[in-house]
């Protein structure tokens, strides 16, 4: 089962680290990288640029409009993410709680869909 | 050219049988792989030219034994022997009478035990089995999962390691414990199956055909226990279930239940040989439940309609495979016999027994097979509520939408 473990956040909640608690942050987003891909469990993982190089595409009239910032202005926006295919919906949570910001704002586990349709009742 | 592929063929045939002698006797997985590898290689360009030796396996054995010496006396292997000089005494004691052979069949049942080890995780057991015993390519395996190759490397060595860390998987498990092990092998390949048979998208011209590859797994395991009803019984359900598969999907992936599957897209031949197989089965062999799924797919194969479907027959069938196998789905299976027997309402009754299971609380499964009974009752409201409802429960694409235009369908 694949699941998008997402985490969101805002430029005020980033930019509140001290410079000891945004390393020790580092290090731990990299063990748990680390430890995912060795459970092969890992399909991908982003991180997402800075919100003021986010652009908005809309088409008006045939014609292309871009406007600057995210698709939801204000409050919280992606900050990353990992794609992971484990065993259970159990499994994504546990993996989850482990990323080190799931003590503070919280973590998204979303479900993905797979391309691959369960049986039917014959 | 007929040369080539009947090459090929007996290198796959044998690939198997090698690893499993060379594992057996000196333990160490990653090594023997590596030897075997080498081996074949040579054997696929000698062989062509200088024509199948007289034991093909025999020279494959005595090559790769060789490869594996090789290998030993680097450096890097020889700290990683020391390592498991322990396990190799263990393995080498295992194995007596070595140079007269044992029996070809032994290997490569122990290299599935060994590859469906209880101590791996399914993903581990499905991605080891495919690698090792049906010989497919780490990338191979990864495209037909739909999992990049470096995730499905990970799975591989990592699942490798634990084995070797057991230590344990590498002698043919007491008699008293085989039966297990034969269960968690046949559930192993009804897996591989189930994820090839439910794909409805990727490229085909890049994904392993996982029910090609299960079928072909079982069926040699199937001449391994030619006596073990519960094998030949997985390899009617696989033959009968694949047998369907030119019907249950529209050319643009959409998905056709049964009730309205062309049966004169099934595959007679597959439908003949999955007949065949579980009736002698039934016949000779204690009843399990891989044999009655495929008895109720027989019942469906043989009928030319659903109306024409022998319901009695399949509810029978149910009510036996709960007493041997009892489980959520096959209640909710059960139900919907019932309702084809006596009705949507003591089918939609059943039901709701079902759905009391805490299993199976928000279970898009239940909320189909309700939808579909209201609809059978005269309820299209009811119906297309619970077709909504399944839909958002569902994780799977098509599913969700074949259960949305159902749904849509109903709409006043």
């Amino acid at each position: 089962m694949r699941f998008k473990i997402s985490i969101y956040g805002n430029d005020a909640l980033w930019g509140s680290f001290t410079e000891e608690s945004f390393a020790a942050l580092i290090a731990a987003d990299a063990a748990f990288q680390r430890d995912l891909r060795e459970s092969g469990e890992l399909i991908s993982a982003e991180g997402m640029a800075d919100s003021g190089l986010v652009r908005v595409v809309r088409v008006r009239d045939g014609v292309r409009v871009v406007t600057m910032g995210p698709y939801l202005g204000g409050g919280e926006h992606l900050g990353s993410y990992f794609v992971v295919d484990c065993d259970s919906l159990e499994r994504a949570l546990e993996l989850a709680a482990g990323y080190p910001t799931a003590g503070g704002n919280g973590v998204e586990v979303w479900p993905l869909l797979e391309h691959s349709g369960t049986t039917l009742p014959d | 050219m007929s040369e080539d592929v009947s090459v090929e063929e007996l290198l796959r045939e044998c690939a198997p049988q090698v690893l499993g002698s060379l594992i057996r006797r000196h333990g160490q997985f990653d090594l023997c792989e590596d030897a075997v590898q080498e081996a074949l290689l040579a054997a696929s360009q000698q062989w062509p030219v200088e024509g199948i030796p007289g034991n093909p396996r025999g020279w494959l054995v005595t090559v790769a034994t060789r490869r594996l010496t090789d290998l030993w006396r680097s450096d890097d292997a020889r700290r990683r022997r020391e390592a498991t000089v322990a396990l190799q005494e263990e393995a080498s004691a295992a194995g007596p009478g070595e140079e007269g052979g044992a029996p070809d069949h032994d290997d490569t049942l122990m290299l599935l035990f060994l590859c469906c080890h209880p101590s791996l995780s399914p993903p581990s057991q499905i991605a080891l089995t495919l690698r090792a015993v049906g010989g497919l390519t780490t990338g191979e395996i990864a495209r037909a999962f739909l999992v990049p190759e470096s995730t499905m490397g990970q799975r591989i060595s990592r699942a490798k390691k634990s084995i070797k860390t057991s230590g344990t998987g590498f002698r043919m498990p007491p008699l008293a414990e085989r039966r297990k092990r034969v269960a968690v092998v046949l559930h192993v390949l009804y897996l591989i199956f189930n994820e090839g048979y439910t794909a409805t998208s990727g490229d085909d011209l890049v994904r392993v055909d996982l029910t090609d590859e299960a079928i072909r797994l079982t069926r040699a395991v199937h001449r391994l226990l030619p006596d073990d009803g519960e094998v030949a019984g997985l390899l009617a359900l696989m033959l009968l279930t694949e047998s369907r598969r030119p019907a249950r999907t529209t050319p643009d992936g959409g998905l056709v239940p049964l009730a309205e599957q062309d049966r004169s897209k099934w595959n007679a031949d597959r439908i003949a040989e999955g007949v065949g197989l579980i009736t002698e089965s039934l016949a000779h062999s204690a009843v399990g439940a891989y044999q009655l799924q495929a008895a109720i797919a027989a019942v469906h194969a043989e009928a030319p309609s659903t109306e024409e479907t022998d319901w009695p027959q399949i509810l029978a069938l149910y009510g036996i495979l709960e007493r041997v196998s009892p489980g959520p789905m096959v209640a909710l299976n059960r139900a919907v016999a019932v309702a084809m027997v006596d009705g949507p309402r003591k089918g939609l009754d059943a039901l709701d027994a079902v759905a009391a299971d805490e299993r199976m609380t928000e279970h898009h499964r239940v909320e189909a097979v309700r939808a579909h009974l209201h609809e059978m009752a005269g309820e299209p409201e009811a119906a297309r509520e619970s077709y909504r409802r399944a839909a958002k429960l569902t994780t799977s694409a098509p599913e969700r939408r074949y259960l949305e235009s159902r749904a849509a369908r109903l709409n006043p």
